[in-house]
């Protein structure tokens, strides 16, 4: 069973679209509420795209717009223009 | 060329390479280890720096688009909790004990790190690496001046915070965090990296986040609270560097794998002995409390660390020594740490009082193996003796360890009713320190820490302003009467009640600001 | 090695005797009262007779304890660097092997601290 990879953000506005694309692009994810943060966590893989926050705020996203709400994670990470992939080998 | 004849857009990979990998260069007109002097020493080996895989690939415009972003949310929020006279949300006015602890010794820790990022990013012979270093400099920074901006807004009311700088360097209690630092600013880079970056904002960096900025959010000092998110987002590109870094240097060379497991046996403990201040804190100076050391640390070092060193096993690296007895102590230090500055508050720049008896009970369902035995006693000792109108001040001054600093408070591991010694020989002269990890951290290195700078001795040298105890506050710059002593009968425990009584008055009047010292 | 530097080099030693100006450090445990948070710290002369630290620094430094007023010395059991040792106030600390740096620990038979608890 691959080991659960996590990202915590803040609770505000700008993180919500960013919290739906995840839940929305990694069906196994789990999202926990604490105050004032967001907890989500994956076995194995959390995936971020662009796209799919784009799509929600109605403006093109930048994929390193996320460092404005991310508090910690637990993981590998990869970036790249479209996407931010936390993930155990 | 794209259809229109425009040139395409780098990528983001695109982009980040060629700031780290292609603005670099092998010089011919001197050779690379004289304009890398520092990276050899400590027997770390670099086969290929190509092998550096940058964790986030954050090129300079976008660092200063995000960080900009974030410095005018986090000053727009500083400065709306001042007019509004946010300090009137605290829970209590005790909580401001552990935002002077803060500022006065973990604060000046941001510009230190600030400085000596500084200097491993031009010393690192990776690109990569050096621009990762760079930044980390400029956030540190950041952390510095944003956290003296947030915490000036309590200076004009509090006391305790007018001088952290100057007491930094010369106080008993702040040359623990002080000396923990100049020990990896005078180390190699790798070290230094390896204990500040891995051991510290990895390994143990929750155990530092969750006290002071889930405290500062269940006590109202909204403050912190954003200065804590706005600047936990930059600590994810730290806490990731770290472990890149170690698992950089793990698969570079075999010959790296003790001389890591060295560092992280070192810093494990140096780290843990630190955060004995912290501890301190989290049991005793949060008025709403959020959960007990010893439940955040079997959270965030016995589970997650647990993890962590697995994964990390198939470097061939193990847990670090002497975690064993810190895992036996997570039942005491908070409560040694206390009584110390109990003991101590008439030399110190922050309050202690008299635990109450609803704190006293929750302490009892957190620690029931040992409150009631052995901590419990002492606080009904020293209310006893606070009625009788002798309130209990140590007035010798304490031994220290030579290696952590803190007065040798710590018990044996399998004993909380005897202190630990350790004691260790070096050319002719006798060494002190208070548990196995420290002493195993001074036989390493004794030609290190026979420079230790311990406050007590120092004092005693007739360095430190005077003779008498008085004349040294005056030389830490304390405020007599009001920085020290217990917090009943403290100036500030007196505006407080006058805060609160005033709340429900009908007429409104605002705290007056403190006259300019 | 005794450090992993860059040079060679030898670290001042700071707290050597001859910084002390005629002092050297002594450090006292009262066992069994963990309310005095450590062991205490004293600058003293080596020449000074043991019967000083009988006679006016415990009694000064540890008085407050609600136990002092039972102690009686004379049935204390002293550890010195962790030997069994015989405390002689005529004798000076140098003469009775309390150097710099030595630690003098001391049990009071049947006195355990508040209510018994070791503090």
């Amino acid at each position: 069973m691959a080991r659960n990879v996590s990202i915590v953000l803040q609770d505000t506005a700008d993180a919500l679209p960013i919290i739906e694309a995840i839940k929305s692009d990694n069906p196994d994810a789990e999202v926990q509420n604490m105050p004032s943060l967001v907890r989500i966590e994956a076995p194995g893989k959390l995936v971020i795209k662009r796209d799919s926050v784009s799509e929600r705020i109605g403006r093109d996203w930048d994929v390193q717009e996320i460092q404005l709400s991310m508090v910690t994670l637990s993981g590998n990470i990869d970036e790249d223009d479209d996407q931010f992939v936390i993930s155990w080998q | 060329m794209a259809a229109n004849g425009k040139a395409k857009r780098l990528g983001m990979k695109q982009r980040y390479q060629m700031l780290t990998r292609h603005l670099d260069w092998e010089t011919s007109y001197q050779p690379m280890d004289k304009v890398f002097p520092y990276d050899k020493f400590e027997g770390i080996k670099i086969k290929d720096w190509d092998g550096w895989e940058d964790p986030f690939r954050l090129t300079m415009d976008t660092y200063w688009k995000f960080q900009a972003e974030k410095e005018r949310k986090l000053y727009a929020v500083i400065d709306s909790f001042a007019q509004n006279n946010g300090q009137l949300g605290l829970t209590d006015a005790r909580y401001m004990n552990a935002a002077k602890l803060f500022l006065q010794g973990v604060t000046p820790l941001e510009y230190a790190a600030h400085r000596h990022f500084a200097h491993i990013g031009r010393h690192l012979r990776g690109g990569g690496a050096r621009v990762a270093a760079q930044m980390q400099s400029i956030d540190e920074l950041r952390h510095a001046q944003t956290q003296v901006h947030t915490l000036s807004h309590y200076n004009r009311y509090f006391d305790g915070f007018h001088d952290f700088h100057h007491m930094h360097d010369r106080v008993w209690y702040l040359s623990v965090p002080k000396s923990f630092f100049d020990d990896a600013v005078t180390a190699g880079p790798f070290e230094f990296i390896t204990s500040i970056s891995f051991s510290f904002e990895y390994v143990l960096t929750n155990l530092l986040f969750v006290p002071f900025m889930s405290g500062a959010a269940y006590n109202g000092d909204l403050a912190t609270v954003t200065f804590g998110f706005s600047a936990q987002s930059d600590e994810s590109r730290h806490m990731t560097l770290g472990l890149e870094v170690v698992k950089f240097l793990l698969e570079q060379h075999e010959d790296n794998v003790p001389i890591v497991q060295g560092w992280l046996d070192k810093w494990f403990w140096r780290g843990y002995r630190l955060l004995g201040l912290v501890a301190m804190l989290q049991d005793y100076m949060l008025p709403k409390k959020v959960m007990s050391w010893k439940e955040a640390w079997e959270v965030y070092y016995e589970e997650q660390g647990s993890a962590l060193f697995e994964d990390l096993s198939r470097y061939g690296l193990r847990p670090p020594l002497h975690q064993e007895d810190a895992i036996k102590e997570k039942d005491r230090i908070s409560h040694e740490v206390w009584g110390t500055f109990y003991n101590y508050t008439h030399a110190a720049a922050f309050h202690t009082w008299d635990v109450d008896d609803e704190h006293l009970d929750w302490l009892s369902e957190k620690y029931p193996d040992t409150f009631d035995k052995y901590y419990r006693p002492r606080y009904m000792m020293w209310r006893e003796m606070a009625e009788q109108g002798k309130r209990f001040y140590n007035n010798a001054l304490p031994q220290l360890c030579n290696v952590c600093q803190i007065p040798m408070v710590f018990t044996e591991p399998d004993d909380p009713g005897v202190i630990c010694f350790r004691r260790s020989e070096y050319n002719g002269d006798t060494y002190h320190t208070c548990s196995a990890g420290c002493k195993h951290i001074f036989d390493n290195e004794p030609e290190k820490y026979v420079q230790s700078w311990l406050p007590v001795h120092q004092i005693y040298q007739g360095n430190c302003g005077g003779a008498s105890v008085e004349d040294v506050l005056k030389w830490y710059h304390m405020n007599l009467g009001a920085d020290n002593m217990d917090y009943h009968g403290s100036p500030e425990e007196k505006m407080w009640s006058e805060w609160m009584a005033g709340r429900h008055a009908e007429q409104v009047e605002y705290p007056p600001v403190k006259a300019a010292e | 090695m005794p450090v992993v530097a860059i040079k060679d080099y030898k670290g001042e030693v700071k707290d050597k005797v001859e910084n002390f100006h005629g002092n050297q450090l002594v450090y006292l445990h009262w066992e069994d009262h963990l309310s005095f948070c450590a062991p205490l710290a004293f600058p003293l002369p080596p020449e000074m007779p043991f019967g000083a630290i009988l006679g006016e620094i415990l009694p000064t430094y540890y008085g407050m304890h609600p136990d002092w007023e039972n102690v009686d010395l004379a049935e204390a059991r002293w550890t010195l660097d962790d030997e069994d040792f015989q405390p002689d106030p005529e004798k000076s600390l140098k003469d009775l092997g309390v150097g710099h740096k030595s630690v003098l620990r001391f049990w009071t038979p049947g006195l355990k601290g508040y209510r018994g608890s070791q503090s």
